[in-house]
């Protein structure tokens, strides 16, 4: 019933749950979410595959899902990946103009790029994202698009994501392993940055921390372009095993307890108050301090924040953040996280909505969904890039012929 | 009253700026002050402070403690007596500490003197308007549990009326030790660590720095933790001394391998060096310092003297909150209960308190030297009858294993971010109990 060109999967494979969102862009290039497909994940550890058939499984029942409520045949995904392995940093491209009258041409562009892309990263390193941020004509900084310029050394810096290829690999493996394409991978701190931020927040300076399952991925923007990313291999899992071992109940239970009872800031309240834990089979199993619960979740979650806060600070970024940042992930809706973020990174911080897409309600209002809808949103924006040079380039080649050089 | 006046420098001392007395009570405290007068320590009065003539005296002045009813003989390792001797003793006590700023009370607990004198002592001290700084020792572990639960309870008394108390267990000090060492020498170690931690501490009474602890916020640092508090003096010379210090310092074995800082509440860090101390040189050794201890409150404070030419010495006091916060109605039976339990099978399984060190370190194995096993096997054979006779006490305890289950994250690659493992609860790491 749709062209097939126009619907547009996300598929995140979490440590949580496997996620796809099914996401339809119309004549006009606005997306709307017509389907949402779901499965506990059984085979991931921090945010990587550690059983791939079990994983498989799982991105089935997922997809089967989201094409049976989207009525669709899903092709092609846009996968997202994550892991402790993935960096980022910024890097910069120079290239000499040679063309005789000093005009910077599209190949120009094209070349300055791949220079900034050419970096020395490990042998077993590859390239996830180059993603432009300014250009340099002449030493002259700010320019956004030099084509048609004049000049005779054009530079460009980049921001540079990288990761290990065959761990990248494992994730696109299991996808086709499933009779899936993958149109592209993206680094998922990036796609729920696209999914939260509106222009205006990336303009003024944005941080978007998404702590998921099994890791933390954060990205900076500034002055409407990407400055820095990061991933720590630290997240909800970790909470729960905390509490698993701190207040000596089974994994199951912490992870409930986390979610029913959890805070991530100790109140004077709870001092003293217990919890009565009971067994699969309603037996009484033990009493659990409540302050004791907040104080182990308090503390690592503060720790995850302050991670992020050096990090930042390293970068010298934190004062360059007037928009603030934006929780998203299944962490975000621990109750106080907000207060405790803001206390630790000294900013205002909010749960991070993703209000810029169409479409189910429900699910746009999840703070657990922003990576696989920000894929979505990854998707239509290569989708309209695609259209547009293809367009340029036929006119291009349409004027070529006729002019005679 | 039986006292003799044997040191000529008494005199001398009282004109300095700060005046300070250095006493050694019981057998242990006398020879530690003998060895003391030897080194380099000038200005300093010394005192020696004994119930029975058993250690000969050369370089300080002697007091001895008598009674009549005693005729001559010591306390026979009974604190009791050791109180009583000193109480009827205290005017000459109080004349011996006159004039002094600062007393340094050096003892060995666990003994009649050392355990029952030292707290008069130290009480005689501060009436004659002294500041007392109490540097103790405990006894070893395998000197039995009655000498551990005496040294404890004077360990207390003194923490009551001294304005810090310094204590090192022999226990730890030995630690520094190859396994095989002499028994003579452990001894001996184990006072030089001692003396080096005063000598660290006069230090800071002496010389006014160019930032100065004052002697307040010292007694303030070691009053604060009650009891459980760490001390290292490190030295080094030459091009490289600032690193070689770093490089010594967490190998310390009184720092516990560094959890000691992880751990702690106040550090109190003091550098000292010579005129060609540099900037550079302090700014490392604090940083590095201050990286070790995120959560604690650091106090720092430099010094320069001439007669430091090309060495550098650091002292570092650190306190960390004790374990259990209990009050000090119950504190007799608490250190009762965290005393090792009857006999040999405590010798053999809990060598030290079985509190669980909230790092992922794994413990040593208990450190015994060769005499002390032997000791230890004779004490077995020897009492076995009568210990089986009177052993329902025996209990199963378990070693202290102490690498925390990652759960979940056992078999994963492990996340290490500054040579932190993040795997592991973040309370444990940080120390903080959840009590």
């Amino acid at each position: 019933m749709f062209d097939s060109a126009s619907i547009i999967v996300g598929l995140e494979i979490g440590t949580s749950k496997v996620c796809a969102v099914v996401g339809e862009m119309n004549d006009e290039g606005s997306l709307n979410i017509v389907g949402l497909g779901q499965a506990r994940s059984r085979g991931v550890r921090k945010g990587e595959i550690v059983d791939a058939r079990v994983i498989e499984e799982d991105v089935r029942h997922a997809i089967v899902e989201a094409e049976q409520m989207a009525d669709v045949e899903i092709r092609s995904v846009y996968l997202g990946v994550t892991g402790g392995h993935i960096r980022g940093f910024n890097n910069r491209g120079v290239h000499p103009v040679v063309s005789a009258d000093r005009e910077i041409s599209e190949e120009d562009v094209q070349d300055v790029v791949k220079n900034a892309k050419a970096i020395n990263l490990p042998a077993d390193n590859s390239v996830l994202h180059a993603i432009r941020q300014h250009f340099l004509v002449d030493g002259h900084v700010g320019v956004t698009d030099p084509v048609g310029m004049l000049g005779a050394r054009l530079e460009v810096d980049v921001h540079v994501v990288h990761g290990h290829l065959n761990r990248l690999q494992n994730a696109i493996r299991a996808v086709r392993g499933i009779q899936l394409e993958v149109d592209e991978v993206v680094f998922n701190g990036l796609a729920s940055s696209l999914a939260v931020l509106s222009p205006a927040q990336k303009e003024l300076g944005a941080l978007v921390i998404d702590i998921g399952g099994g890791t933390t991925d954060y990205v900076v923007y500034s002055g409407g372009v990407i400055k820095h990313t990061g991933v720590l291999a630290v997240g909800g899992d970790h909470v729960s095993n905390d509490l698993a071992f701190g207040l000596k109940v089974p994994l199951g239970r912490a992870e409930q307890l986390k979610i029913e009872n959890g805070s991530a800031v100790v109140e004077d309240a709870v001092k003293g108050r217990t919890l009565k834990v009971t067994s699969e089979l309603g037996l009484p199993l033990n009493a659990v301090n409540v302050e004791h619960l907040h104080r182990i979740m308090s503390l690592r979650l503060e720790e995850i924040f302050q991670l992020i806060a050096q990090d930042l600070e390293q970068a010298g970024l934190l004062g360059y953040l007037r928009a603030g940042a934006f929780l998203c992930g299944g962490c975000a809706r621990i109750p106080g996280v907000i207060q405790l973020a803001s206390q630790v990174l000294d900013l205002p911080v909010t749960i991070g909505k993703t209000t810029s897409v169409n479409g189910l309600k429900s699910t746009l209002d999840q703070p657990e969904f922003a990576t696989p809808i920000g894929l979505v949103k990854f998707g239509s924006f290569k989708c309209k890039r695609d259209a547009r040079p293809s367009l340029a380039q036929n006119l291009k080649s349409v004027f070529s012929k006729l002019l005679p050089r | 009253m039986g006292t003799e006046m044997t040191s000529p420098n008494s005199a001398a001392g009282q004109t300095k700026r700060r005046a300070v007395t250095i006493m050694g009570v019981g057998t242990a405290g006398v020879t530690m002050v003998e060895s003391l007068a030897g080194e380099d320590f000038p200005d300093a009065t010394f005192v020696a402070i004994n119930a029975d003539g058993s250690v000969p005296t050369s370089r300080a002045e002697l007091v001895r403690l008598e009674s009549k009813l005693l005729r001559g003989m010591g306390t026979g390792g009974d604190p009791e007596r050791g109180r009583e001797l000193a109480e009827e003793n205290f005017e000459a006590l109080k004349n011996a500490c006159s004039g002094a700023e600062v007393v340094m009370l050096v003892a060995g607990l666990g003994g009649g003197a050392g355990s029952g004198a030292s707290p008069v002592i130290a009480r005689a001290a501060r009436e004659s308007g002294a500041l007392v700084l109490a540097f103790v020792t405990l006894p070893f572990n395998c000197e039995g549990n009655q000498r551990q639960r005496l040294a404890q309870i004077g360990l207390d008394q003194l923490c009551n009326v001294a304005d810090g108390v310094i204590c090192l267990p022999h226990q730890k000090a030995a630690k520094l030790l190859e396994e095989n060492c002499g028994f003579a020498e452990t001894f001996g170690a184990s006072a030089k660590v001692l003396i080096e931690g005063m000598r660290g501490v006069w230090r800071l009474l002496r010389y006014r720095g160019l930032i100065e602890i004052h002697f307040d916020e010292l007694c303030a640092v070691l009053r604060e933790q009650q009891g459980e508090s760490y001390f290292a003096a490190l030295e080094a010379s030459g091009t490289t001394r600032a690193r070689d210090v770093l490089e010594k310092l967490p190998a310390h074995p009184l720092l516990d391998g560094g959890a000691a800082l992880k751990q702690a509440e106040t550090v109190l860090v003091s550098v000292m060096g010579g005129p060609d101390l540099s900037m550079a040189e302090v700014n490392r050794v604090m940083e590095d310092i201050t990286s070790q201890c995120p959560n604690a409150k650091v106090i720092m404070g430099a010094a320069v003297d001439e007669t430091f030419r090309d060495r550098l010495a650091v002292t570092l006091i650190a306190t960390r909150r004790r374990k259990h916060d209990t009050s000090k109605a119950t504190q007799p039976k608490t250190t009762e209960a965290e005393l090792p339990a009857p006999e040999f099978e405590s010798e053999l399984i809990h060598p030290s308190k079985p509190e669980r060190p909230s790092a992922r370190l794994v413990p040593p194995a208990p450190a015994l030297t060769a005499e002390q096993r032997e000791q230890l096997l004779a004490k077995q054979t020897g009492r076995s009858p009568r210990a089986r006779k009177t052993g329902p006490r025996m209990k199963q305890t378990t070693l202290p294993l102490d690498i925390v289950n990652k759960g979940r994250f056992d078999k994963s690659e492990p996340t290490i971010h500054k040579g932190e493992d993040l795997d592991l609860p973040t309370y444990v790491r940080r120390g903080i109990s959840l009590n």
